[in-house]
């Protein structure tokens, strides 16, 4: 059980770390101001989000790890984060697609979680989600408004939708943890989550003038870390540089 | 200061102590108008004070907690112990009234159910437009107002 749970935490906290870090790197480089304080703040939910996640997942574990070696000590190989949300930044659309393809199921899923037979899942969920709906809130309002913005804004946020489908179907794909969870009545039913999901991103891309892909093939092992794709190691380089090289760094 | 051997301060007196520490981001508020201050507890010798993060990666929120800290321990209290909690969620249902008026003094629209300031804090016109969901602090996003123009920060109601 206790193995299985601490996979499960992995799994939460490695997608709001990945998420988090991600959308930091728009920092100073965004398309305006407002954005920038946006993605900044947005990315700040998230890594606050991962100490959390990954706190519980190291009392869990019980190995004398604790939240920053979980983050900056493992290789890519024992991150357990879905492929989606490694995907590189690409243009400011791609972005916010990603963000809106992810905020959507973080909705669903931390809601499902706030009822949690876990009572320490079922705090950091009713936290969490709060904060998930206010991402939603705009991502979901960006995705509109450059969908149907200009010819390019729209031709780019198709585009995006495109590369990222493939990446999204991860999310509800359900192995052995999942299962092990449900049963015990700590996580909910991802599969189930697919048609919320889709009921929450239709409407919002049919306004946003974007066509849903028809394939339904999705690329997985990222959260079972099998096979994550080569972005992930170039972003640890990056994020884990610093406390690797100097090991007992203080702020 | 007082010497360690004072008697043990009362709840009532711990409250107004940390109703005297402000927000560090917003100095106006006091940590106690902000409503994450959930608790205050002697345990033997050791008092326990719990609070709660606003949003999960708001980075006050440690220097929170140390200022509470010094702030106890400037009044004479020797052993202090920060306690998070994260359980029930923070909601800016909780700001202080008092709060409220302060911020709206201070320029920055209070939290209101509709989703949006009520009024520009500066010039009081109800013609308002949002300018970002986000602003310079997870708490706040940045609003103006169409008649005097002003932009000005809306605390976030969540």
């Amino acid at each position: 059980m206790s193995a299985a749970l601490f996979e499960y935490l992995l799994r939460l906290g490695d997608n709001t770390l990945v998420l988090g870090h991600r959308v930091s790197e728009w920092c100073g480089v965004a398309p305006a101001l407002e954005e920038d304080i946006a993605l900044a703040n947005t990315a700040l939910d998230f890594i606050g989000q991962t100490q959390m996640w990954l706190a519980y997942a190291a009392e869990v574990e019980d190995k004398g790890r604790d939240a920053d070696a979980l983050a900056f000590r493992r290789d890519v190989w024992d991150f357990r984060s879905l492929l989606l949300v490694e995907q590189t930044n690409g243009d400011f659309g791609k972005t916010l697609m990603r963000q809106f393809l992810f905020d959507a199921f973080n909705v669903l899923n931390l809601t499902a979680l706030v009822g949690s037979a876990d009572v320490r899942i079922a705090e950091i969920a009713a936290k969490s989600v709060k904060e998930a709906q206010y991402h939603l809130e705009r991502s979901r309002e960006t995705v509109i408004a450059l969908g149907d913005g200009t010819q390019e804004s729209n031709r780019r946020m198709q585009k995006a939708l495109d590369v990222l489908w493939p990446f999204a179907g991860e999310m509800f794909v359900v192995d052995a943890v999942d299962t092990e969870m449900q049963k015990a009545g700590i996580g909910p039913d991802l599969a189930a989550l697919r048609g919320e999901w889709v009921a929450i991103i239709q409407p919002v891309l049919t306004s946003a003038m974007l066509t849903l892909p028809e394939s339904d093939f999705a690329h997985k092992g990222g959260k079972t870390g099998v096979r994550h794709s080569e972005h992930l190691g170039h972003m640890l380089a990056t994020m884990q540089f610093l406390p690797r090289a100097y090991p007992d760094a203080q702020w | 200061m007082r010497s360690g051997s004072m008697s043990r301060a009362t709840n009532e007196q711990i409250w107004k102590w940390l109703d005297a520490v402000p927000d560090p981001e917003i100095p106006v508020i006091s940590v106690v108008d902000l409503g994450i201050v959930r608790g205050v507890a002697w345990d033997a010798d050791t008092l326990e004070v719990s609070v709660t993060p606003t949003y999960s990666g708001c980075p006050a929120t440690s220097v929170i907690a140390m200022d509470i800290e010094t702030a106890l321990m400037d009044r004479g209290v020797e052993h202090v112990r920060i306690k998070t909690q994260i359980a029930p969620a923070w909601t800016t249902d909780w700001l202080s009234e008092k709060g409220r008026a302060k911020l709206e003094d201070y320029g920055i629209s209070p939290p209101n159910e509709a989703g949006g300031p009520e009024q520009c804090p500066r010039c009081k016109s109800k013609e308002v437009e949002r300018i970002s969901q986000f602003g310079s602090t997870p708490c706040k996003a940045q609003w103006r107002c169409t008649d005097c123009l002003e932009p000005f920060d809306y605390f976030k109601c969540i």
